[in-house]
């Protein structure tokens, strides 16, 4: 009885004559993500607006007003200003030289790790232990093993002989450890990642293909790599990306030396916004980021598209 | 040799070749934690895994050096907040977009889509402004807001989303035949099937605060204010070179922790990235 009263109730509350059930539910839709909306309005859409004004003006924040000047910045940064390109040749390097060595460290480590076997777990865990960690924490340490004198890793060198260099005080040797300590950093996203992918493979193609009598190897170039095509294509977007991000990790590091070494985009941005107050400029870079981002975007977006067919 | 012992032996490589690789992955914590007990003449010296003068003193100096308590406290509780909020509105989100049909509900993903693939590095800049013209300069609100509205709360909400879409419609059906409204079906049916999803959410959004960097760095200047990463790179003597010894120190009182839960949970913390990966 009182189920029947209580159904009564709520039909007739849900039949209100000056708001359909259409008109209702929209409401409600629209209540349950506007607070996301909001913020993606306020903190997102309206800053994104603003970088767009701000990298067509001249505006040091030390000495004057924010002036428009149409696209001077931009004739600026790609052809007069020699820093922009040194900056974005550093930036390629260092993307080139992450990406492979990340995706080819994380693909070897998922196919030993994707099968059970004794230990598999604590390999798993060690490998994945420094994506949790802070890149900061991270840099402080590597920075300290990588002190030119007395430093442990030039310590371990000399044991069998070998004068290391003063890493992180040479711009070619920096970079190169910049570039290898993020990527035993971050291998371990890229390796779990592969991981499902390979466990999401039947494994009958595998034994059908051995009883055939393929090798190792035909079964992993013929079989396994071209299933993990759309995996490698993620990771590789996803990851070369991220290089373009990379920031923290610079910072604690090598703060962008020595000698500009390893002055990336991401750090070039935060230097001249944010030391040198030149907001036009830095606003014109950060606009030139996000177009590298999205075009990169797209590429993955169309050969995903091309792949499916 | 027959093909079994071929088979142990090629085991046998594999195991030896990946304890070697995972040295460089290991011996960073254990080299960290042990300079942090030593004395800064030590720490230059013969490399020695266990310190010959076990330096306590150094993690009472991190403390008195600059308020790191305050800040580990600061770091702690920011990063509760922002997972808190952003389980709350990424599943709001997220619900709204798997289950409901709205004017607008396919513009809205495009633009959360668009903002997904956006660096947080593109929009400081504004943001800093923002932030200032608000009043909110060295208050930790930059660091709760952007990052719970910024690309990870938005890649929270379609994680959301793709676990509301998995989820079997007939439960919330019965729940709106008896009387619930669409935010009871929400609260009382959606959220605690999506159990999984809401933890993974909140171990990534978690670590995503605490490791937060740009942000503090931007917003955050004086000493009581700031996160632990910025303290972490902050000791320093009045040249600029570091403390090595307390930094250690410092560091590996704010990693130990985190490397601990880790250890007990890694299984649930590695899926969970491992889902966020795939989905976002």
């Amino acid at each position: 009885m009182t189920d029947i009263i209580h159904n009564l109730k709520t039909t007739r509350t849900s039949q209100k004559p000056w708001l359909t059930l259409k008109a209702r539910e929209m409401m409600e839709a629209w209540l349950f993500v506007s607070p996301s909306f909001i913020g993606f309005l306020i903190f997102f859409l309206g800053p994104l607006c603003a970088v767009v004004y701000y990298s067509l003006t001249e505006w040091n924040l030390l000495t004057q007003q924010a002036t428009f000047v149409g696209l001077r910045n931009f004739e600026n940064a790609l052809l007069e200003n020699p820093d922009f390109w040194h900056v974005v040749r550093n930036s390629v390097i260092f993307a080139l030289g992450l990406v492979p060595l990340n995706m080819a460290l994380a693909l070897t480590l998922a196919l030993a790790l994707s099968r059970p076997f004794f230990g598999v777990v604590f390999f798993r865990t060690v490998f994945f232990a420094p994506v949790i960690t802070s890149a900061i924490a991270w840099a402080i340490v590597w920075k300290f093993l990588l002190q030119g004198e007395g430093g442990f890793i030039n310590q371990v060198l000399a044991l069998v002989g070998i004068t290391g260099p003063n890493w992180l005080r040479e711009p070619g040797w920096a970079m190169a450890a910049v570039i290898i300590t993020r990527v035993i950093k971050m291998v371990g996203l890229n390796m779990i990642l592969y991981i499902a992918a390979l466990q999401a493979i039947p494994r009958d193609y595998e034994e059908a293909a051995r009883l055939e009598g393929a090798s190792r190897w035909q079964i992993f170039s013929m079989i396994t790599w071209p299933l993990l095509a759309p995996t490698t294509l993620v990771i590789m977007v996803i990851t070369t990306i991220g290089s373009f991000k990379v920031f923290d990790h610079i910072y604690q590091m090598t703060g962008g030396g020595p000698e500009n070494g390893t002055l990336v985009l991401a750090f070039y941005i935060y230097q001249q916004g944010f030391k040198f107050f030149n907001v036009g400029y830095a606003s014109t870079l950060a606009m030139i980021m996000f177009v590298i981002v999205m075009a990169l975007t797209i590429v993955q977006v169309m050969l995903r598209r091309k792949g499916m067919e | 040799m027959t093909q079994r012992q071929i088979q142990i032996l090629y085991r046998a490589c594999w195991t030896i070749a990946l304890l070697i690789a995972a040295i460089p992955f290991v011996f960073p914590f254990i080299w960290m934690v042990s300079a942090g007990f030593k004395s800064v003449t030590e720490i230059f010296g013969a490399p020695t895994l266990i310190p010959r003068v076990w330096r306590w003193q150094n993690f009472i100096e991190v403390f008195t050096y600059q308020p790191f308590a305050r800040q580990y406290f600061n770091s702690l509780y920011i990063a509760i907040l922002v997972t808190v909020l952003t389980l709350v509105i990424a599943s709001l989100a997220g619900y709204a977009l798997a289950r409901m049909r709205f004017a607008g509900a396919g513009l809205l993903m495009l633009f959360l889509i668009s903002a997904l693939m956006v660096p947080e590095e593109v929009t400081i800049i504004p943001n800093f402004f923002l932030m200032r013209w608000a009043g909110l300069m060295d208050t930790h609100w930059p660091l709760i807001l952007l990052p719970t509205f910024g690309p990870h709360g938005v890649m929270a909400t379609f994680l959301m989303r793709q676990y509301f879409l998995a989820l079997p419609k007939e439960l919330e059906e019965a729940g709106k035949m008896d009387g619930l409204s669409r935010f009871g079906v929400w609260w009382q049916i959606a959220l605690p099937m999506s159990r999984p999803a809401l933890a993974a959410v909140a171990i990534i959004t978690f670590l995503f605060s605490w490791n937060l960097f740009l942000e503090p760095l931007i917003f955050v200047s004086s000493l009581e204010m700031f996160t632990l990463p910025l303290a972490l790179s902050n000791f320093n003597d009045s040249y600029g070179l570091p403390l090595w010894n307390l930094q250690l120190a410092a560091t590996s009182l704010a990693v130990v922790p985190i490397l601990i839960v880790y250890l007990i949970a890694q299984r649930q913390i590695i899926e969970s990235f491992a889902l966020s990966g795939v989905k976002g």
